[in-house]
């Protein structure tokens, strides 16, 4: 307990930080605060939310559909859910508190700071992947109190969840970036966002899908990311973790330099 | 000594329109200087421009010497800046978004005594840890200059800072403000209370239509002008074509006329004389800093 106070005083009171990087570690403090503040909302619910996909498709899956050998369908569905989840609210973060803070206008005292845009945008990344972390880690820690869940690689377990919540934390950057209204960002969330992670292989292996829809999966980014994660678990994947890590990290880095163009040129944050 | 604020022929074209058209101005450390403008003249503009966030179609703007394109970093350390807009930030009560202010400008624990300061200075110290949200307008318009305030910089931009303030806590943030210019800090004000710049500022600098047409102490800019004002209550008449070129207003038949010397008093009293309009009261007003604006940028 005494270290984790201490942990806790050295967050809040930053002491421990050099001057040269305050100014994005408190960023990064005010964007896990701002997430905190409204723990039941922004961590609470989408852990209730996965627990009840997990109780309604087990409850109706289970005994009638086998995925991989050995692995009862309930202890499928869970890895697929953490990453799912991980997935949506790193992107919810970064994206949520952009367009908030733009439609507020209170994004001025950030724009009016010597942060550089390098500094701005790992500080928003950050917060998003800690904030799909906890959310995983909370289903994880609940699910793990009814069901016997292996972990065959941990280190891929790690690698999948810091690489996609790092990826749709970037993601959301954009999306806060370009949106100038709730309404638009609601179309990221709905048809972009919500497609992609339900038709990933979270309830289901591709390998179950016709032949064409087995092609179309594999242009869908989040199959890798939750494929890869689940690996982690079983130690079975749909294709090689390795060639899943190539693709999210190749699709991260893509995504994080086109990130960084656009905070450089301010794009829609500075005329 | 460098220069606190140098404009260098800043130009900016929004589309078709050319909002600032090669302004030119130096303000010198240590200065209280007001821009003012009527609305749409590119005083936001240029404000903006300086904050780094707008940029500039050409020339080059520097904060005691760092340019804020690029030396954008030290030349925000720099500046501290009150948004026109009331905005904020819902999560966090005022001793929180003070410290995170400061924070982003990497100042840590050593500069809580600063934060309290100002909390003080501005009347904040009991709504310290009040949510923004519940804050009145007039606080939360404090609450704002605070912000800018929170790293202590010393150039200060306060871009129509007592809009929606009522005049006790105005009188107080003004006292907080001359402190600050006392003791080193320079202070642009852009206000549409022309008694405040009157009172307050060393100097003037007037835009219009992107402009700056007037530039100039404000000691200077009200000898050069106006003059003294004449009110004459005359009821509705109509004026001598040769006494209305000066005639400056006019409300509930009390006509207003601009002198530019005491000469001109004869002229406009024999003229009316002539006109047989008969005067019921005359009252004779020093000229002030509104006075210069409306001859400059005309009427809104």
């Amino acid at each position: 307990m005494p270290a984790l106070n201490k942990l806790r005083d050295a967050f809040m009171s930053a002491t421990t930080i050099s001057p040269k990087y305050r100014g994005p570690w408190t960023l990064l403090k005010k964007e896990m605060l701002r997430f905190w503040r409204v723990g039941f909302q922004t961590v609470a619910a989408p852990v209730i939310t996965a627990l009840l996909y997990l109780l309604i498709f087990s409850h109706v899956l289970e005994g009638r559909v086998q995925v991989y050998q050995d692995v009862p369908y309930t202890v499928f569905l869970i890895p697929g859910l953490i990453m799912m989840s991980v997935l949506q609210n790193a992107f919810a973060n970064s994206s949520s508190s952009l367009i908030q803070s733009k439609v507020m206008g209170n994004l001025i005292f950030v724009l009016l700071t010597p942060l550089t845009h390098l500094q701005f945008f790992c500080a928003f990344l950050c917060a998003a992947i800690i904030r799909g972390l906890v959310v995983g880690l909370c289903i994880y820690l609940v699910a793990v109190c009814f069901v016997d869940l292996p972990i065959s690689h941990p280190w891929m377990i790690v690698a999948f969840a810091l690489l996609g919540s790092a990826l749709l934390g970037t993601f959301g950057i954009i999306a806060g970036i370009w949106a100038d209204r709730f309404d638009q960002m609601a179309v990221f969330q709905n048809f972009i966002i919500m497609p992609l992670s339900f038709l990933s292989g979270v309830f289901y292996s591709i390998h179950s899908l016709p032949p064409f829809w087995q092609s179309v999966s594999h242009l869908n980014p989040f199959f890798y990311m939750i494929d890869g994660f689940r690996y982690g678990f079983f130690g079975q994947a749909d294709i090689s973790p390795w060639i899943s890590l190539c693709i999210v990290t190749t699709a991260f880095l893509l995504l994080a330099w086109s990130t960084l163009k656009m905070l450089k040129s301010g794009y829609k944050l500075r005329a | 000594m460098t220069t606190a604020i140098q404009i260098n022929r800043i130009h900016k074209h929004f589309g078709a329109l050319h909002a600032l058209k090669g302004i030119d101005l130096s303000i010198e450390q240590g200065e209280f200087f007001a821009l003012l403008g009527p609305n749409g003249a590119g005083k936001s503009t240029l404000i903006n421009i300086l904050a780094g966030l707008i940029k500039p179609s050409s020339g080059d703007i520097s904060v005691l010497g760092f340019d804020v394109v690029e030396q954008y970093r030290q030349a925000r350390q720099l500046l501290g800046i009150v948004p026109q807009e009331l905005v904020f930030d819902p999560f966090f009560n005022v001793r929180e978004m003070l410290r995170f202010q400061a924070g982003y400008f990497g100042r840590g624990p050593e500069n809580d005594a600063w934060v309290d300061e100002i909390l003080a200075g501005l009347g904040l110290a009991d709504k310290a840890n009040t949510n923004m949200r519940k804050l009145s307008g007039g606080m939360k318009r404090r609450a704002l200059i605070a912000q800018a305030l929170a790293h202590k910089p010393p150039v200060i931009v306060l871009d129509e800072p007592t809009a929606g303030v009522d005049v006790e806590l105005r009188q107080t943030m003004w006292a907080f403000i001359k402190k600050l210019n006392r003791q080193g800090h320079t202070i642009i004000l852009t206000t549409h209370y022309l008694e405040e710049a009157e009172t307050l500022c060393n100097r003037v600098g007037m835009m219009k239509q992107g402009e700056l047409v007037a530039l100039d102490s404000t000691a200077n800019l009200l000898n050069k002008f106006s003059g003294k004002k004449l009110s004459l209550s005359l009821g509705e008449v109509s004026l001598p074509e040769a006494i209305r070129p000066m005639l400056r207003g006019q409300e509930k038949g009390v006509h207003t006329f601009a002198l530019t010397d005491m000469a001109q008093i004869e002229l406009v009293l024999s003229s009316l004389r002539t006109a047989n309009i008969a005067v019921a009261d005359m009252q004779l007003h020093e000229a002030d800093l509104e006075d210069v604006f409306l001859s400059l940028v005309g009427k809104q």
